[in-house]
């Protein structure tokens, strides 16, 4: 397992390229603002404010690390924890939020549960609910480029769990076939909701999975932000070269539930958790940031007082947008709206008309 | 005017949308140097290239998925599913990705597509070459099924479904690939997906089918004709969306319907004909509406003559409604 910080923060090998002090600030920030930001809609649904969220706390280095390495011509399939990714690559708070709460602000209008982020102008498709769907797209995808000789890579996520649809076959099979620019980015986080790994495959990792397809496999500390980004980036050149695709297994915990209607409790031990804990990539980073003497204490509480007041900012602002329009529900089913439709829409307005 | 068999049709459409379009191109299972299981695609690997006519590895979900992707990235891929019957593996990239991209990302995603497949029975290809599961695939909003009859609405149809903004499921009736020839013009023209046509008009009963069951269908008008009913052909050629308009202009005339398909009767496209008129033309109903299908078992091998509607089925059918 490649390996760049070691738990307690100090270098265990030498990152190639050196980042720059600047670059290191940059992601430290981002897993900072994502731990925050999921501290907050927990928050928000435990009070009821919001009916559903999936947090990425303790995965935040190997989607920060990920995401930082692609330009912006690149495409993201992502999966359930990576919207962190679509606000590295611009979609605005409020954009994210609005999603959240499915109101008139969300350019997805309402139309799916929370943490389904799409914003095409980052190249972010809009996700299923459906477990590896998306595997197969980002193939696609990367083959179309390729077809049309765009230098463009495809980052397709997935966890652990995925590894066992068909679709996670399907895809590697065909990436491997066409030599697609894909790069598949298995968050590794232990636990498909209550199964652990060990309920998912036989195989020694899931890395390991890549060379029955004919490419690389590569196994990172998904808890090591500087490994992550060094492997990620290592990856995307490749691709982008014509080398073919790449799956990166970022071995990572999911500190919290699955999402906020689950109870962990019920089936992983405690103890695991906390030996997990001493392994946190955001604690890791910072030492590490500390002795390089580029972070402290006041800047820490500097830092998050900001994301706290951008939060609640954004939070202000989508919460006091109402709910899509009724009409909006017959709006995309098709390209236009067909007459079947318009005869159920008018149907709908006309009785809620009358019932008020 | 050339004549041309289904198959020809087809080739035709495929060839003139790629010569138009570069965006357009041609993925599945044997599509490429062998042409296709049934020739559908002779010659495109050829004229076009391997980065345009595509074989795969053989994997119905990997052909629907990336053709998703591919969509999504501004191609217009034509998938060839290669039987109908092999099509379930892809059955969730369809029903929950393809026809749901559009919505679920509020319009800023969509994936215009044309998935080609053979269906339908009357091959002796047993229960996995001969299954005719439109009404799965009916039942899905975003999605559009188009299914021609013969050789002219063929052509003038998929030209359309490959120029439609929506993804497509085009049924194409293997059968009479090459049962019969039609007048085909060359070059482009198109037929407006949704919209029915009368194939005989009549004014005693509507006889309504879609796909292969037009050839049985038409075969049964006449032989009423015969005896002295008047049947009006309503050939569907899509059923989502199907033109309901023209349904009720017929049925509200006749006063009776017949419809045919090959699939099983139950939870079949049929029932939602019959529902739409029972709901919205039922006071000129002068008779019981009637359903001719495939029965409500798997698709046979041996009997397979005695699972699909026969003409003589038909006919029962039109002499007991129409004597009601």
């Amino acid at each position: 397992m490649i390996q760049i910080l070691k738990n307690d923060g100090t270098l265990k090998n030498k990152m190639s390229p050196e980042m720059s002090p600047a670059v290191l600030l940059d992601l430290y920030r981002w897993i900072s603002f994502l731990r925050t930001l999921d501290t907050r809609m927990m928050n928000l649904q435990r009070q009821g404010r919001i009916g559903f969220y999936g947090v990425c706390t303790g995965e935040e280095a190997a989607v920060v690390g990920s995401g930082f390495t692609l330009k912006p011509e690149d495409w993201i399939y992502p999966a359930l924890r990576q919207g962190g990714v679509a606000l590295m690559r611009g979609m605005p708070l409020t954009t994210y939020l609005a999603q959240v709460y499915g109101n008139s602000l969300d350019v997805q209008k309402g139309r799916q549960m929370p943490c389904h982020y799409g914003y095409k102008p980052a190249n972010f498709v809009a996700w299923s609910s459906c477990i590896g769907t998306q595997l197969p797209h980002a193939v696609g995808t990367a083959w179309a480029a390729k077809i049309k000789k765009d230098p463009i890579v495809v980052m397709a996520y997935l966890g652990d769990g995925a590894t066992s649809e068909g679709d996670f076959h399907v895809a590697m099979n065909f990436a491997g076939v066409k030599k697609a620019p894909v790069i598949f980015f298995c968050q590794n986080n232990q636990w498909a909701i209550s199964v652990p790994l060990s309920g998912q495959t036989a195989s020694e990792n899931i890395a390991v999975k890549a060379t029955a397809y004919g490419f690389e496999g590569v196994q990172v500390d998904g808890n090591d932000i500087l490994a992550v980004t060094q492997v990620t980036q290592m990856a995307v050149e490749k691709a982008r070269k014509g080398g073919g695709p790449t799956l990166i297994e970022a071995v990572t915990y999911r500190m919290g539930s699955h999402s906020s209607s689950d109870d962990p409790t019920r089936y992983r031990d405690s103890k695991e958790v906390e030996e997990w804990q001493r392994r946190d990539p955001i604690k890791r980073f910072r030492s590490y940031l500390d002795s390089l003497g580029l972070w402290n204490e006041q800047k820490e509480a500097t830092l998050k007082e900001k994301f706290d007041e951008e939060i609640s900012q954004a939070i202000k602002i989508v919460e006091a947008a109402p709910p899509p329009l009724r009409e909006s529900l017959f709006e995309d089913v098709y390209a236009g709206l067909s007459p079947r439709l318009a005869e159920q829409a008018a149907d709908l307005n006309r009785i809620s008309e009358s019932s008020h | 005017m050339p004549s041309l068999t289904l198959v020809q049709a087809i080739n035709d459409a495929l060839r003139a949308e790629m010569r138009r379009d570069k965006n357009v191109v041609i993925l599945g299972e044997d599509v490429g140097k062998v042409g296709g299981v049934f020739r559908v695609t002779d010659g495109l690997y050829e004229e076009f290239g391997a980065d345009r006519v595509m074989d795969t590895p053989l994997a119905e979900a990997g052909i629907i998925g990336a053709a998703i992707g591919m969509a999504l990235y501004g191609l217009k891929p034509v998938p060839e599913i290669q039987f109908l019957d092999f099509i379930y593996p892809a059955y969730d990239q369809i029903v929950s990705e393809l026809a749901k991209f559009r919505y679920r990302s509020g319009g800023q995603y969509s994936c215009p597509l044309v998935i080609r497949s053979p269906y339908g029975g009357g091959i002796k290809g047993g229960g996995y070459h001969s299954q005719s599961s439109e009404a799965y695939f009916a039942h899905t909003p975003g999605l559009k099924v188009v299914i021609p009859s013969g050789p002219y609405d063929a052509k003038g149809l998929l030209i359309s479904a490959i120029r439609d903004d929506d993804p497509v499921l085009f049924l194409e009736p293997k059968r009479v690939y090459r049962a019969f020839r039609e007048e085909v013009p060359e070059g482009e023209y198109v037929i407006p997906i949704g919209k029915a046509k009368i194939s005989v008009p009549g004014d005693d009963l509507t006889l309504i089918g879609y796909g292969a069951m037009m050839q049985e269908c038409l075969a049964a008008q006449k032989e009423a004709a015969a005896k002295g009913i008047s049947v009006e052909v309503l050939d569907l050629r899509s059923i989502l969306p199907f033109d309901k308009e023209a349904l009720l202009n017929s049925v509200s005339k006749t006063g009776r319907a017949v419809i045919v398909h090959e699939a099983p009767k139950t939870s079949g496209f049929g029932a939602e004909i019959s529902a739409t008129i029972a709901e919205e033309a039922v006071e000129y109903l002068r008779a019981p509406i009637v359903r001719v299908a495939g029965f409500d078992t798997p698709f046979p091998y041996t009997l397979e003559g005695e699972y699909m509607p026969s003409v003589a089925r038909i006919l029962e059918a039109i002499e007991r409604v129409a004597s009601f």
